[in-house]
Formats: structure tokens, sequence, C-alpha cells
């Protein structure tokens, strides 16, 4: 694990910064320096997997409270009596059931044992939590017939859900992002929404995977190994073919400032490009660090090749 | 700290010469990227990032008095690099100079090697000190006279004249290297020297430029695949077989020329654990080797890393024989490092004499030195306020937290600007030359 203490800047201003020396890395005279930007992609992969392990380990275990405050709140309507002992079984549910192609089962085969530990606690907490239910935004939710786990943990940190998160209509539209303008360098945070919205799509691609769950699996798995090295089954596109890029069971997810991450880099910077995403032409100037997080499913460095 | 001559007397460093600007505002084609002592540590050549090539001559004033202060003094100037444009890549060649390295002297001229990022050259440094008189079918001036006047012959004769310094060029070794060059070194076998960049090491013959074997490459098929590159190589001072060469993740792999004509296989590994409860964002970063050089003896090598010096005993490959914190304190504040650029920053090192002491730079016009045999460190700063004549050098200590000392520089107060990459040894007495950003520094050890 990264020890995460040893300075104020977090994980996500460090990707902020390490994209902008790459970027300035392009006009440098000289030419690009291959081994600084090694580096920094270094710097970057680790942020990275920071960033992600916290998100995920913080929506882990929201869903855990949110799936047990929603079976309780069920069984408390049908029998007042069993309450206490469907609540347990219920979080028994949650972590026993890898085969079953539940999000919050999935998540659990999928966090690293350190998370594990943060469910264990979590389960404690359970019957309690359904004994007295949380005061979340999100009850009104989860009562809902609608699959309560992917609104409800969005809809907990964000008043105004602008996602939309059924199956069927895979553009999620983020206004919610961290921004560098490479024009003025100045880094904005208007909302911190995206990744949320992200990750949901992302264990909502898993429910779906009818097709190939393996390879979905792996693809998640991902986000969690800790010191990824080259995937070798695994070819990112090149540049020039990004928009010929399409995977299988591809997640349209609304990365329109992500090419013009690539072409900051140049011709070289494949490593970044995960064949999942479908990239657009990019709004000139602008990309959204977040978005890249998000969507960069499989990169593991930035290279570049000459 | 023993001098190279030996003996356990402390050696008390003073102050002889600077050389540079003086003026703080520092023109960026000034700043030196390079220091080097020839192998009789007559003659200190430096390089800078435009290009130019200066030599300083140490004049011995008295040599049969040992108390003798020698000085070096501008022995000869010249543009070694100009910029240059790719034009297929659309890139600019900067004409700085990485490295140079003195070839050991055969006659009476001097040679050495001088490399930017893509091109090396070998220079000729030779001396004129008389010129010919009394051609008959030239004036003095050169302009030719018409044979028609010419009545009497004679035979031109060489008349002494002031000591003219010329050099050059006399071979460039050109489009070898795709990546930037960041090491030459020259073989024991004083017929073939290496050039290294990002990926690959080629091998020369010092007469041969339009050919040169490629003995390391470690570029990937796939260059998404790339996970660390070459930083340093260096032959081994006595067997022209063995070379070694650093990586930026900390390792360094030793070869041998007899294996196979590619030495992507090394004999030799070198590689310690990383601690992991060090471990951080920018563990790749400050364990990335930025220089390597072996011990005059060639029986250890010594790498430098962002925070620390490491001793390595060519036969033992699991550890460095001995580890020196050149700035531990800054690993608490490798993010704003990281920020400003200057965890990036490539320290150099270099042995003394005897192998008794190491030495290297840091922030602040800092240097350490590190007796291995006395298990003790000396900081020491290169600065203006300490230039008087003779003047001895007052070991600094950086106070890493609570209470400061009186004396002591708290460390964030250390001028990250101020950092001293390069520095240089003399090969036998204790004369060190100390690279600023702008400026020269020569110490010497005290004398009675």
């Amino acid at each position: 694990m990264i020890n995460t203490m040893e300075c104020a800047v977090d994980a996500q201003s460090l990707i902020s910064i390490s994209l902008r020396k790459i970027h300035n890395s392009r006009t440098q005279r000289g030419g690009i320096k291959l081994h600084k930007n090694l580096l920094v992609s270094y710097v970057l992969r680790n942020a990275r997997q920071v960033y992600m392990n916290e998100k995920y380990a913080e929506i882990y275990r929201m869903q855990q409270y949110e799936e047990v405050m929603t079976v309780c709140n069920e069984i408390q309507e049908l029998n007042p009596l069993d309450l206490a002992e469907d609540c347990e079984e219920q979080s028994g549910d949650c972590c026993g059931n890898v085969g079953v192609s539940e999000p919050a089962s999935l998540c659990c085969a999928l966090l690293p044992v350190s998370h594990l530990a943060a469910v264990q606690s979590a389960h404690i907490q359970a019957p309690s939590a359904c004994s007295a239910p949380l005061s979340l935004q999100s009850d009104e939710v989860c009562k809902e017939t609608e699959p309560s786990f992917y609104r409800s943990c969005c809809a907990e940190a964000y008043p105004v859900s602008n996602c939309d998160f059924s199956p069927v209509n895979n553009n999620l539209h983020c206004n919610k992002t961290t921004v560098l303008d490479l024009d003025t360098h100045v880094v904005t945070t208007v909302e911190n929404g995206y990744l949320h919205q992200d990750c949901c799509a992302s264990l909502q691609q898993c429910c779906q995977s009818a097709q190939s769950p393996a390879k979905k699996r792996k693809v998640d798995f991902e986000y969690y190994i800790s010191d990824i090295e080259e995937v070798s089954d695994f070819t990112p596109c090149k540049r020039a073919k990004f928009e010929d890029c399409s995977y299988a069971n591809s997640e349209h997810l609304d990365t329109s400032n992500i090419s013009n991450l690539i072409s900051i880099f140049g011709s070289g910077f494949s490593g970044l490009v995960s064949r999942q995403s479908d990239f657009e032409q990019a709004l000139n100037g602008q990309f959204c660090s977040k978005q890249a997080l998000a969507s960069l499913g499989a990169w593991t460095r930035a290279i570049v090749a000459f | 700290m023993a001098g190279a001559g030996g003996g356990s007397n402390d050696v008390q460093w003073c102050f002889s010469q600077v050389k540079g600007a003086i003026d703080d505002d520092v023109a960026e084609a000034d700043i030196i990227s390079t220091v080097e002592f020839n192998h009789s540590g007559e003659l200190l050549a430096t390089g800078d990032k435009g290009g130019r090539v200066v030599i300083f001559q140490q004049e011995i004033e008295n040599k049969s008095q040992p108390q003798c202060r020698s000085e070096y003094n501008v022995y000869s100037t010249f543009q070694s690099h100009e910029p240059e444009f790719d034009y297929l890549k659309s890139l600019e060649i900067e004409e700085k100079i990485n490295k140079i390295r003195w070839l050991p002297q055969k006659n009476a001229a001097q040679f050495l090697l001088s490399t930017n990022d893509k091109t090396i050259k070998l220079w000729k440094i030779s001396e004129r000190d008389k010129r010919p008189e009394g051609y008959n079918l030239k004036e003095e001036d050169g302009r030719y006279i018409d044979p028609n006047t010419v009545t009497a012959l004679r035979v031109p004769v060489f008349r002494p004249m002031d000591l003219m310094v010329e050099a050059s060029p006399r071979r460039v070794f050109a489009n070898a290297h795709t990546y930037h060059i960041n090491s030459i070194s020259i073989n024991s076998d004083h017929e073939t020297y290496l050039s290294a960049d990002d990926l690959r090491i080629n091998l020369w013959h010092q007469e041969i430029t339009d050919r040169s074997f490629n003995i390391v490459d470690i570029k990937p098929a796939n260059m998404e695949e790339l996970t660390e590159v070459i930083t340093a190589a260096e032959f081994h001072p006595h067997q022209c077989n063995t070379f070694v060469y650093s990586s930026s993740k900390g390792t360094i792999r030793l070869c041998d020329m007899r294996e196979s004509a590619l030495c992507d296989k090394y004999s030799k590994l070198f590689e310690e654990p990383e601690d992991p409860s060090n471990r951080s964002f920018f563990s790749e970063i400050i364990s990335s080797i930025s220089d390597v050089k072996f011990s005059h003896n060639g029986r250890y090598m010594m790498t430098r890393d962002y925070l620390s010096v490491k001793i390595w005993d060519l036969n033992m490959e699991n550890r460095p024989v001995e580890t020196y914190q050149v700035h531990e304190y800054l690993r608490s504040k490798l993010c704003s490092l990281y920020e400003n650029d200057c965890i990036f920053d490539k320290f150099e090192c270099c042995w003394n004499g005897n192998d008794s002491v190491v030495m290297t730079g840091s922030y602040n016009n800092f240097f350490r030195m590190f007796d291995r045999g006395q298990r003790r460190d000396m900081t020491l700063e290169a600065s203006r306020e300490s230039s008087k004549p003779r003047q001895v050098l007052k070991p600094r200590k950086v106070c890493a937290g609570g209470k400061r000392k009186k004396d002591e520089i708290s460390v964030d107060s250390l001028d990250f600007n101020k950092k001293i990459l390069h520095t240089a040894w003399h090969p036998q007495d204790n004369i060190i030359a100390v690279a600023t950003t702008n400026n020269l520094y020569i110490f010497q050890d005290k004398v009675n």
C-alpha cells in the first residue's frame, strides 16, 4: 500500500500535475525526454491506484449500508419481529455470495484484502443500521422498485442526480468534473460527481456480463491490482485508430475530452488507451482528469514511442 | 578524512578559485553541465548548456616547493556543439554538453570526447608555440608574391611565438542514437568507447565514425511495455570486456562483451530490494539511478539515486556494501520537489584518488563527502561568501526538524534553485572541482 500520509497533496492533484508535466514536455526544447516521462507515468499510475482504491472502498462501504438498509426496511414492512435475524443474514449473503452476479458481492470478490477488512466492520454495524435507519437521502430511493443499488450510492452524495443509470442508456453525461485548462493552466473542480457515476456504470457493466464475464472481471481487476505489469493480452489501440476501437461490450462513457489527452501526448502514447473506451473529438484545450481516470481502465503508464 | 596520499589526518578544505560570472543573473547558456579532470589532473574541462567547452590548466608555480598552490587558468575555449534541428521529427537538438571524457594521453596533444544528446565529437587540443617564417611565395600576412619577382630562395624557419592552444574536431560520431545520449565511457583498451542513450548502448572505435556496434538494446517490441530506461553506463577501469549500466528502476547490470555480441543478458544484476515501509507515490523516481562510477581500483562501483549514494562490491549483487544518505530530510518534501521538478535532478558522484572518500552534490550549493574508512561525512558549501583566498570551509548542517541550533539551516530555507549536480576530484591530489549553476569552484586541502 502506498503511504499517502507523507504529504498533503492528494492523489487527484498529483494526477493533474503529472498530466500537466507530460503536456509541457511536448513543447520543451530538445524533444520529449523519455526518462522523465516514464517516471511521471509511474507517479500517475501510483496516484491512480490510490485514488481508485479510495473511491471504491468508499463506494463499497456506502453500498453495504445501503443494501442492508434496503433489506431491513423491506423486512420491517413485512415482519418487524424477524428484523434482526434477516439483517444479519442479508449482510452475510452480501459478502459470502461470490457467484451471484450482484454488484455488492462482485465488489466483495474484487476488493483487495485490506478493503475486505472494512467490509467486515461494516457487517458488524449492519444490524444496528437496521434498527436505527440511517438518515440518508437514499431512504426514499431505497424503497423504489428500481435496482436501488446504483442509485443509492450516487443519490447519497449528489442530490441532483443527472445520471441516467438505466442499462439501456449508456450515455452518461457528466457536467461535474475536474478540469485542467491547458491554455491557462488553471485547475478547477466543478463538482465531484463523475467518478461515482462512472463507478456505477462499470459495475453495471459487470452485471451485464452475459457475453464475456471473464473478460469483464479481468478488466475490473485492473483497478485493484497494486502492481500492474503489462497485461499481455491487452493491446491498446494506436492513436490513429481510436475511432475504430470497438469492444464487445464497450461502455460508452462520455469521454469527450479523452482524445485531447491523447493528442497532448502525441503519436506514441498509445499505452494510455483502453480499448474499451470510445473516443470522440475533443473540446479544444480541455480535458477532464476524472474522466481520464475513469475511462482509462487498463493503462499503467504513459510512454512516448518514437 | 583521509587524503589521497593516505594517512588519517583530517583534510581541511579551503577555497582556491572560482570561475564564471559573478552576477546572479544566470544566462542559460552558461549553466555548467559537466566537469571532468584529465588523467593527470593537469587539465580540467567543463561543458555548458551553450555547447561550449572550457579547459583549465593547472599551473604549478613552483614544483620544487611542496607547499605550492597550483591554480587553474583558462587554457582553451571552443564551441563544441551547435544547436541542430531534426527535420524529420521536427525536433530541436540541444547543444548542451552532456558529458566530457578525456582520452589517455599518447603524444603531445590532448584528446577528449564531448557529447550532446545525439552526436559525439573527438576534439584534439594542441599547443602551438612556433610558427614558420620566411616563405618564398607568401608574405608574412599571407598574400601571395608574384613568382616573377622572386630573386633569391631561402628556407623557412620556425620562430617562437606566443603560445596558442588550438582545438580542432578530429572525428564526429553521429546518427547512431535515436534517444538522448546520457553517457560516454572510454575503454581501457584505448581503442574503443561506448555511448549510451535511454534504450541502447553502442560501441565505437575511436578512429571509425561511420560504424558502431550495438551492444545493449532494451527497447521493447511494443513501446507500451517499456518499464525502464538506461540512465548511465561505464566501462570497467581495467577489464576491457566489462561494463555496467544503470537503470531508472534502480538496478545495475554488469555485462561481459565476451559472452555475446549483444549483451542484453547481463552477467550480474545488482539490485537492492525496496523497503516497503518507504513506499510512496514517488518511489520509482527516487530509486532511479542518476550516475554510476567504478572505483579506481575496479573492485567497487558507486551509484547515486535521488536521496542516497550506494557503494557496491562487484562480487555481491543482492545489496550494496555501503549506503550513505545524502539528504534524507528531503524524503518528506518529495511532493513539492515533484511539483517544482527538482525530483528529476540528476546528481553525479565521484571517488577520490585512492577510493577512500566519495563526493556528491546537493541543494543550497551544498556538497557532501563520505569517508568510507572513518565512517564520517561532511557537508560543505560552495558560496561567494566563503570565497576568500585560502579560506577554510566550515562544515554545514541541515536541521531536519525540531529546534534549530545556531549555524544550522532549516530544510525550509534551502534554496532548491542552487544545486550542485556535477563534481570532480583530482585523480591524485586533494583538489576538487564543484560546479554550481554557472560557477566552477575549486577547493584544495589546506597546506600549512
